[in-house]
C-alpha cells in the first residue's frame, strides 16, 4: 500500500531536469505575439483610438480595440456552471472595454509578427477618454453620488450576506458584559506564481484549440465558448504543466481574447503571454477586506454575543465576487459559537481597483486576521490566557454545521494547538516575554481558523475519470482534476495503485488535461482535490478492479470474490497463491481470440458531503524598535486535514502557505496612487514579496483524525495553510511589544506609526 | 526580445571613446542591470548601444605605486566581495556589495555602473563618497580625475561630457589606511531589495582606541544623491568612544539631511532609520578599529 507513504513526485524528474514542458515551451516559434493595450486612466469612457501609426510599423499584422468585439457579455469566474440562472456568475465582462473601470483595464490589442513590433505597435496606439470620477475605497464606494462602476449595481454593491443568530440588541443588554471592539484592515495582494498567465490559440479541425497556463481547462472552455459566441464542443482547451496558480488561474483570464484574435487573423497561431507588471494588475488579486468586530463577553471570557461588519474591495470586475466575503462570513459563525447572538453584515463593493477573485483559502486569512485579532484583543481586555478564551469559546466537539451538515467529529482544534504549544513552549514564553523592556523585545502568538474542503453544498461536487489498462498491467489515469504544482498527480498515482491493487510504477498519470479527450470535471480549486477525486479513483478503480477480477475468474475458473489482486500479482484469496501476473492477465485479454477486453473503467461520481479541516499556527518573533523591524525566530503551523495521502508532500503544501502568510502579514501589498488610481509597485522590486532570507525555519506538523466521509479519510490542505501566519505574527508583536498593529502587512512603515502613536519611539 | 537598433563592442577604452564619437547618440552598456531594464521597459526603444563587456582591463582591484587602490569600473560586485586587496585594506566595499539584488544580479552589476547611473540607493555608492573616492575619466581629450564629490549633479545626472567613460576608482592610501568601515543596508527585505537607506560610516581611532580621530558618515537616499553628514562628522571627530558619541551620531547626521517623503517611505520614517543606521553603524565600525564601549 502506498497512500500514507511519501513516495517520490511522479514529475519530479522531468522538473528538476528541465523536460517538463509549459506553455511557452510547446507555442510553435512561427505564432504571431498579441500584446494588449491598458488603460492609463482609473474610470472612464474611451473616446476614440487613432490606430494608424500602429498599423503602418512594419511587422505590425492587425490592430483590434474596445469598438472592435462584440457586445457579448460573459462571467469569468472558475465556478463550476449553474443552470440555474440565479445562481449564475456576474456576466460584465468584455473582450476589451470601452468603459474602462481602472487603471490597466484591457482597450485594445496588437497583434505582430514579433514582440519588438507588438511593443511599437502599442506605443504608437493614440487613445483618447473622457475621464469620470473614480473611487478606490470600498467604503466611500458605497455612499450615495459615488462614482457608479455598473449599471443594476446600485451604491456599487454587488452582494450582501447578513444574519443573526438569536437576538443581538437582546443579548447585549446582561448586565456586566464587557464589550471589546476592533477595526482591521487587509490589503490587496496577488499570488505571484512564478509563470504568468500565457495562452495560445489556433483553429485546427473547424475548432479553436487553446493551450492555457490555467488551472481549470473544462471552466475555461465553457467561459470562451460563451465570451465567442461558439458551441461549448468547439473549443477545445489543452492545460499543460503549469508554474503555479494559487488562484488567479481559477479564472478565464485572458483565453477568451486569446481566442478572439486567432479569429480575427484568420486563425492563425497567436500567442499572448503577460508581463509581471500587467499580471498584478490586469490579472486578479486578492480582496482587500475591511472588519468592524464587536464582542460582548462575560468577564470569565464567554462570547454571549458578537458583531461583525465585513467590507470587501470587489475592483473593477465580478469575477469570483461576493463569494469570498460570503465564506469569511460563514466562518464567524462556526469557528467561534457565542451563547446568545451573532450578527453579521457583509457587503462585497466594486471600485476602480483591479480586479479581485480567487486566492488561496478564499476570504479565510482575511477573516482569520480579523477575528484571530480580534481574540486576542478580547484576551488582554479581559486578562485571561488567550488560548484558554479561544477553548472557552470555539467550535465544540460535536458540532453539526446546519447549511454544510459538516461535522466537528473530533477534537481537532484542542490536539492542534497542543502541539503547536509544545513546540514552542508558548506558555512559558508567553508569560516571560510579557514582561520585557528596551529596544530588541521577543513575543510569541498564536492562531487558529476554520476552513471547509470543496464547495458542496454552494455548488457542484463531480469528478470523472477514465483508467485504461494496457498489455502490462499498466493504467493510464485520465482525470479532470489538475496538477498545478501541489503534487496532486502523484496523490492520484498512490490512490489508483491501492485501489486497482498495482504498483505505483505502474499508473501513468496523464498530466495533460485536454478537454477533448480529458473526462469533464472542474479541477482545482478549494482545496477539493485531494478529497473530491478520492471518490471518484474509489469508485472507478474498484470497477476496474472487479472487471479484473471477473477475467482472472473467467480464465482460472475460480469464482471472482475468491481472487485478489495485489501489488500487480492475481493471487487465491484465501491461501495467496499466486494465479498469474497482472502482465499475465492484461496481455491474455487484450489478445485473446475468444473474448478480447482493453480493460478500462470511466465515468462521473457526485459528491454530496463536504468536511471541516482545522489547524493552528504558533510563531515566535523578535522585534527590533528603533529599526522598526521584526524578525521570525520560529514558525510552526498544525493541521488536521485527515489522513495524509503523502506526508512530504503535504508538509511541503504547509510550507508553502505558510510562507504566502509570511508575505500577507509582513510585507506585501499592492499600492496605488489615491490621486490618480495607478498602480505604484506592479514588478517584484517594489512588491515586497518575502524572499528565503526573510524566512525563518518552518515547521509542519498534523493530527491525523480519519475524515469518515472520505473514502482515503483526508481532507482540505491546498489553501489551509496561509490562514493562520499573519494573525500569529500579529499577536507575537503585540506579546513582545504590548502594541497592537490592526492591519496587515505590518511593514516597518506601519510598525513605525504604531510605536510612536504608543511612546515607544 | 529587446527593440535596439546597433550594439557596437568596445575592443579598447580608446575604441569606446571613437565608438561614442562616431555614435553619439548610443547609450553605453556594461553589467547591463540598468540598461535593459530600461529596454524592457521600453524606455529606449530602438537604441543604440555600445558595450565595454570585453574591457576586461577595467576588471582588475590593483595598487598603484603611491599606494592608492585602483578598481576598474568594471569590477562586477561579487569579485570586489572577493577580491583579496579589498578585503585587506577596504572591505566595507565588498561587504556593501554584497547586499545587492541576488548573487545572478551580483555577478553582472558593476561597481562603475553603480555610480555612473546617478542613483542615490545604489549600495555601493555611499562607502565609494564615505573613502573621499577619486574617478578618473577618460574622452577625447585625453584622462582627467576628479573627486567623487564633484561627480554627482543631481537625480541621475553625473560629471560624463560626450564621449567619455569612467576608467578608474582610485580610493587614495590616506583614506583607507588605518581606518575600519561598516554598512548597513536598511530595506524592507532581506534580499533582493533596493535600500530604503543606506548607510556607510568609517573611523580611524587614536592609538590608544580611545578617541575617535576621523569618521567619515555617508549616506544613500537621504539626499536625491550619495550624501555626506559633514556636520555630524565634525561634532564626532575628536570625541571619545562612548555610549554619548553615539547617541551624539544619531542626533547630528538630522541636521545635515534633508530626505523626502514618497509613497516608499515617509520623511519621518526616513529620519528615524537615519538616526538609527548612524548609531549603530558607528558603533559597528569603531569595534572592528579595536575600540570599546
Amino acid at each position: 500500500m502506498v497512500v500514507g507513504k511519501s513516495v517520490k513526485r511522479v514529475d519530479a524528474i522531468d522538473k528538476v531536469t528541465g523536460k517538463a514542458r509549459y506553455t511557452d515551451d510547446l507555442a510553435d516559434k512561427s505564432a504571431l505575439i498579441v500584446k494588449i493595450y491598458h488603460s492609463t486612466i482609473a474610470h472612464g469612457m474611451v473616446t476614440s483610438i487613432d490606430t494608424s501609426a500602429a498599423e503602418a510599423i512594419p511587422g505590425v499584422v492587425k490592430v483590434l480595440t474596445c469598438f472592435d468585439v462584440p457586445d457579448r457579455p460573459f462571467p469569468t469566474a472558475g465556478h463550476p456552471w449553474s443552470i440555474d440562472p440565479h445562481h449564475q456568475d456576474v456576466a460584465d465582462r468584455l473582450l476589451l472595454n470601452k468603459h474602462v473601470r481602472y487603471y490597466g483595464d484591457d482597450v485594445a490589442v496588437v497583434i505582430a509578427e514579433d514582440e519588438v513590433a507588438a511593443d511599437q505597435g502599442l506605443r504608437a496606439l493614440k487613445v483618447e477618454y473622457e475621464e469620470l470620477p473614480f473611487v478606490l475605497d470600498v467604503q466611500e464606494a458605497m455612499k450615495d453620488g459615488a462614482p457608479q462602476l455598473h449599471e443594476n449595481f446600485k451604491n456599487n454593491i454587488l452582494g450582501r450576506t447578513n444574519y443573526e443568530i438569536g437576538n443581538f440588541e437582546e443579548a447585549i443588554q446582561e448586565p456586566g458584559l464587557v464589550k471589546i471592539e476592533g477595526w482591521y484592515n487587509t490589503p490587496v495582494v496577488q499570488h505571484c506564481h512564478i509563470e504568468n498567465h500565457i495562452c495560445y490559440a489556433e483553429e485546427q479541425a473547424g475548432k479553436i484549440v487553446i493551450v492555457s497556463s490555467t488551472q481549470i481547462p473544462h471552466i475555461v472552455r465553457r467561459i470562451c465558448g460563451q465570451a465567442l459566441g461558439l458551441p461549448w464542443g468547439s473549443v477545445r482547451l489543452i492545460k499543460p504543466y503549469i508554474g503555479g496558480g494559487f488562484g488567479n488561474k481559477q479564472d478565464a483570464l485572458y483565453e477568451p481574447l486569446c481566442g478572439y484574435c486567432c479569429q480575427m487573423v484568420g486563425g492563425r497561431l497567436v500567442k499572448l503571454d503577460v508581463s509581471r507588471e500587467e499580471t498584478f494588475i490586469s490579472n486578479r488579486v486578492r480582496h482587500a477586506i475591511r472588519y468592524h468586530i464587536v464582542t460582548y463577553a462575560r468577564p470569565d471570557g464567554r462570547f454571549v454575543a458578537r458583531q461583525m461588519e465585513a467590507y470587501s474591495n470587489q475592483g473593477g470586475y465580478a469575477s469570483h465576487g461576493h463569494g469570498i466575503c460570503a465564506k469569511g462570513a460563514g466562518a464567524f459563525k462556526q469557528i467561534y459559537v457565542d451563547e446568545k447572538a451573532t450578527k453579521v453584515d457583509a457587503y462585497t463593493v466594486f471600485t476602480n481597483l483591479p480586479a479581485a477573485g480567487a486566492m488561496r483559502a478564499y476570504g479565510i486569512p482575511q477573516v482569520s486576521f480579523a477575528i484571530e485579532s480580534s481574540v486576542e484583543d478580547a484576551a488582554k481586555v479581559l486578562g485571561i490566557d488567550s488560548i484558554k478564551l479561544r477553548e472557552m469559546n470555539m467550535m465544540p466537539v460535536g458540532y453539526v454545521d446546519a447549511f454544510s451538515k459538516n461535522c466537528n467529529y473530533f477534537d481537532s482544534l484542542n490536539q492542534c494547538i497542543a502541539k503547536g504549544k509544545a513546540y514552542l513552549d508558548y506558555d512559558r514564553l508567553h508569560a516571560e516575554y510579557a514582561k520585557q523592556t528596551g529596544p530588541i523585545r521577543r513575543g510569541v502568538g498564536m492562531a487558529i481558523f476554520w476552513y471547509n474542503t470543496a464547495v458542496w453544498p454552494i455548488a457542484l461536487e463531480a469528478s470523472s475519470c477514465r483508467m485504461l489498462m494496457n498489455q502490462d498491467g499498466s493504467v493510464q489515469l485520465h482525470i479532470c482534476e489538475t496538477e498545478i504544482g501541489q503534487g496532486a498527480d502523484t496523490v492520484f498515482a498512490q490512490m489508483v495503485a491501492d485501489t486497482v491493487g498495482i504498483p505505483m510504477e505502474k499508473v501513468h498519470v496523464v498530466s495533460t488535461q485536454d478537454t477533448d479527450i480529458t473526462p469533464f470535471g472542474t479541477s482545482a480549486y478549494a482545496s477539493r482535490q485531494t478529497y473530491v477525486a478520492g471518490f471518484a479513483i474509489h469508485n472507478i478503480g474498484t470497477q476496474l478492479k472487479n472487471k479484473l477480477l471477473n477475467y482472472a475468474s473467467y480464465l482460472t475458473g475460480k469464482p471472482s470474490e475468491e481472487i485478489d489482486i495485489v501489488e500487480g500479482r492475481v493471487v487465491d484469496k484465501s491461501s495467496g497463491e499466486l494465479l498469474m501476473s497482472i502482465e499475465e492477465l492484461a496481455t491474455t485479454a487484450l489478445y485473446s481470440t475468444e473474448q478480447a477486453e482493453q480493460f478500462s473503467a470511466e465515468g462521473t461520481t457526485q459528491i454530496k458531503s463536504n468536511a471541516y479541516s482545522f489547524g493552528c499556527g504558533f510563531v515566535e518573533v523578535e522585534v527590533d524598535i528603533p529599526m522598526c523591524k521584526v524578525k521570525l525566530l520560529r514558525m510552526i503551523n498544525v493541521h488536521d486535514c485527515g489522513r495524509l495521502i503523502n506526508p512530504q508532500l503535504a508538509e511541503a503544501q504547509v510550507h508553502g502557505g505558510m510562507s504566502m502568510a509570511i508575505g500577507y502579514g509582513m510585507g506585501e501589498q499592492l499600492l496605488f496612487d489615491p490621486k490618480t488610481g495607478r498602480p505604484l509597485n506592479n514588478n517584484l522590486l517594489d512588491y515586497k514579496l518575502s524572499t528565503t532570507m526573510d524566512h525563518c525555519d518552518l515547521k509542519a506538523e498534523f493530527v491525523e483524525n480519519f475524515e469518515p466521509t472520505s473514502p482515503f479519510g483526508t481532507k482540505a490542505l491546498g489553501e489551509p495553510p496561509a490562514c493562520p501566519g499573519a494573525p500569529a505574527i500579529r499577536n507575537a508583536i503585540l506579546n513582545a511589544t504590548g502594541v497592537a498593529v490592526n492591519q496587515t502587512p505590518m511593514t516597518p512603515h506601519i510598525l513605525f506609526e504604531r510605536f510612536k502613536e504608543e511612546g515607544l519611539l | 526580445m529587446y527593440d535596439f537598433s546597433a550594439l557596437y563592442e568596445a575592443t579598447s577604452v580608446q575604441n569606446a571613446v571613437e565608438l561614442m564619437q562616431a555614435h553619439p547618440s548610443a547609450v553605453l552598456i556594461a553589467g547591463g542591470s540598468d540598461v535593459l531594464i530600461k529596454m524592457r521597459e521600453g524606455k529606449l526603444a530602438g537604441t543604440e548601444l555600445i558595450s565595454l563587456y570585453k574591457l576586461d582591463e577595467l576588471r582588475e582591484v590593483t595598487m598603484d605605486p603611491d599606494g592608492a587602490l585602483r578598481i576598474g569600473p568594471m569590477t562586477s560586485f561579487s569579485h570586489a566581495t572577493k577580491s583579496p586587496l579589498l578585503q585587506q585594506y577596504m572591505p566595507v566595499l565588498g561587504e556593501a556589495a554584497d547586499t545587492v539584488g541576488g548573487p545572478q544580479l551580483r555577478n553582472i552589476g558593476t561597481l562603475g555602473g553603480n555610480i555612473c547611473n546617478g542613483v542615490t540607493s545604489a549600495d555601493t555608492a555611499s562607502s565609494q563618497v564615505a573613502y573621499d573616492a577619486m574617478l578618473e575619466i577618460t574622452g577625447p581629450a585625453g584622462m582627467r580625475k576628479i573627486s567623487i564629490h564633484d561627480f554627482y549633479k543631481g537625480v541621475g545626472k553625473v560629471d560624463l561630457q560626450p564621449g567619455e567613460l569612467l576608467t578608474a576608482i582610485l580610493i587614495p592610501k590616506e583614506s583607507y589606511e588605518n581606518c575600519y568601515g561598516y554598512y548597513i543596508k536598511y530595506a524592507m527585505r532581506n534580499a533582493m531589495d533596493i535600500a530604503t537607506i543606506g548607510c556607510s560610516v568609517n573611523v580611524v581611532l587614536s592609538a590608544d582606541k580611545k578617541t575617535i580621530e576621523r569618521m567619515r558618515i555617508s549616506y544613500g537616499v537621504a539626499g536625491p544623491v550619495p550624501m555626506r553628514a559633514r556636520s555630524a562628522e565634525a561634532a564626532v571627530n575628536g570625541q571619545p568612544v562612548s555610549e554619548a558619541t553615539i547617541e551624539l551620531v544619531g542626533n547630528a547626521v538630522l541636521n545635515d539631511v534633508n530626505p523626502r517623503t514618497s509613497w516608499r517611505a515617509s520623511a519621518d520614517f526616513r529620519k528615524q532609520i537615519i538616526s538609527e543606521t548612524a548609531r549603530r553603524g558607528l558603533r559597528a565600525a569603531v569595534e572592528r578599529a579595536g575600540g570599546v564601549f
